[in-house]
């Protein structure tokens, strides 16, 4: 991070606490000064990749798409149906689904309904650790043009301008069967080759940081954190 | 329920008492005498349960409502406390010492409402609404519909309909209106 970066967020009143310099006991009794932005974050902007040779990358996609891992991070109504999605009834697990604890270990985000501001902030930064290739599926109404919560003063309208969304699975709330369908659908997606949203998010970084910062308005975290 | 009024409306000059049925009644009290009202409500008359406190916005008379709803176990009655206050000072003696909850309420009052209750502790840390920088929002002269139009980037292409008429249509196309 270039010198001229850290002072402005030193100054800024809504750097958040945890990301100030400190110094850390460790283990072993060895005092150390952390400096959670240069020692925890990476600020390097993404990088597109090109697809490798074809059959190679047919073999990968199909790899890809075999074998979904899902973050579970609920935002909205709509998480409340995917509990019901891993249990016997609909088991989603034979479709190579399943849930995973942490960003780092997960390939697709599901954006679960309506999403507040606050949780935007936090959906980004998920998306951002979430290690490439890496798809988004948007559920429900509000995701797409904002369904019932059209005119609220605090959850967005629409999901593409601030997450590069592969699938939308329309409906308030859609059923897990629909949620199923949506798999379905982002496995087809990842095998033709079509589910490139990490690149799309890498090739409009600007644009796409440009409106998330429209209305995340007390920004307070690096630029890209992976 | 009707001793108690009679007797609170005798010691803190109550007005407005409204029996909105033999469990729950509302009643009107000055701003200054509120939590006097409160504290005794909660010590002697055994309202020892703080269920919510909540604001309402009257715009056309200048004026902010709160209501506190005190709710006694023993009786298994409800009684709400109304203060009217002054919508441009916008001010109200904090109360988090009776109930530590109360402080959560205040907080969101003033986020919501931009309603100051000096004392309060972290009254001024944001609550939900993170870097807001308007008017706040649950004031009625804020136009949300404005403000996400203008902020959300809406899509293109949004129809509304009238359920009634939608579904009049679609079910019986023959009939004349």
């Amino acid at each position: 991070m270039s010198e001229h970066n850290k002072k402005d967020m030193n100054e800024d009143k809504f750097f958040a606490e945890e990301n100030k310099k400190r110094i850390v006991t460790g283990p072993d009794g060895v005092q150390f000064e952390v400096d959670p932005l240069q020692d925890y974050f990476c600020d390097k902007r993404p990088v597109a990749k090109d697809p490798k040779q074809k059959v190679i990358e047919k073999f990968l996609n199909w790899a890809r798409a075999e074998s979904l891992w899902v973050l579970g991070f609920g935002t909205g109504c709509g998480s409340i149906e995917i509990p019901p999605l891993l249990t016997p009834r609909f088991d989603a697990f034979r479709y190579g689904v399943q849930m995973r604890p942490t960003p780092r270990q997960s390939s697709v985000l599901i954006i679960s309904g309506y999403l507040a501001v606050k949780t935007l902030k936090r959906a980004i930064r998920s998306y951002e650790q979430m290690q490439n290739p890496k798809y988004v599926l948007a559920l429900g109404s509000c995701t797409i043009n904002g369904g019932m919560y059209y005119d609220s003063y605090n959850t967005i309208n629409r999901l593409d301008y601030y997450l590069p969304v592969d699938v939308y699975v329309a409906g308030c709330m859609p059923r897990p069967e629909a949620l199923l369908a949506g798999f379905n659908k982002l496995k087809e997606r990842i095998k033709a080759g079509r589910a490139e949203g990490a690149n799309d998010y890498a090739n409009k970084f600007d644009w796409y940081k440009a409106n998330q910062k429209k209305i995340i308005k007390d920004w307070n975290m690096p630029d890209y954190n992976w | 329920m009707k001793e108690i009024i009679q007797d609170i409306k005798k010691r803190f000059n109550c007005t407005d008492e409204v029996e909105q049925s033999k469990t729950q009644a509302y009643i009107t009290v000055q701003k200054e005498l509120a939590v006097a009202l409160i504290t005794h409500l909660k010590d002697i008359k055994g309202f020892t349960h703080l269920v919510l406190l909540t604001a309402v916005d009257w715009i056309e008379n200048n004026q902010f409502q709160l209501t506190y709803m005190l709710n006694n176990p023993t009786k298994k009655i409800d009684l709400g406390v109304r203060i009217f206050i002054d919508r441009e000072t916008a001010t109200m003696d904090s109360a988090h010492h009776l109930w530590e909850q109360m402080a959560t309420y205040q907080r969101e009052l003033k986020e919501m409402f931009g309603i100051d209750f000096p004392g309060s502790p972290r009254l001024n840390e944001q609550f939900i609404l993170e870097g807001w920088d308007n008017i706040p929002p649950y004031r009625r002269d804020f136009d949300t519909l404005k403000y996400a139009q203008e902020t959300f980037f809406p899509r293109e292409g949004r129809e509304t309909n009238d359920p009634a008429e939608f579904m009049k249509k679609k079910m019986y196309p023959d009939e004349e209106k």
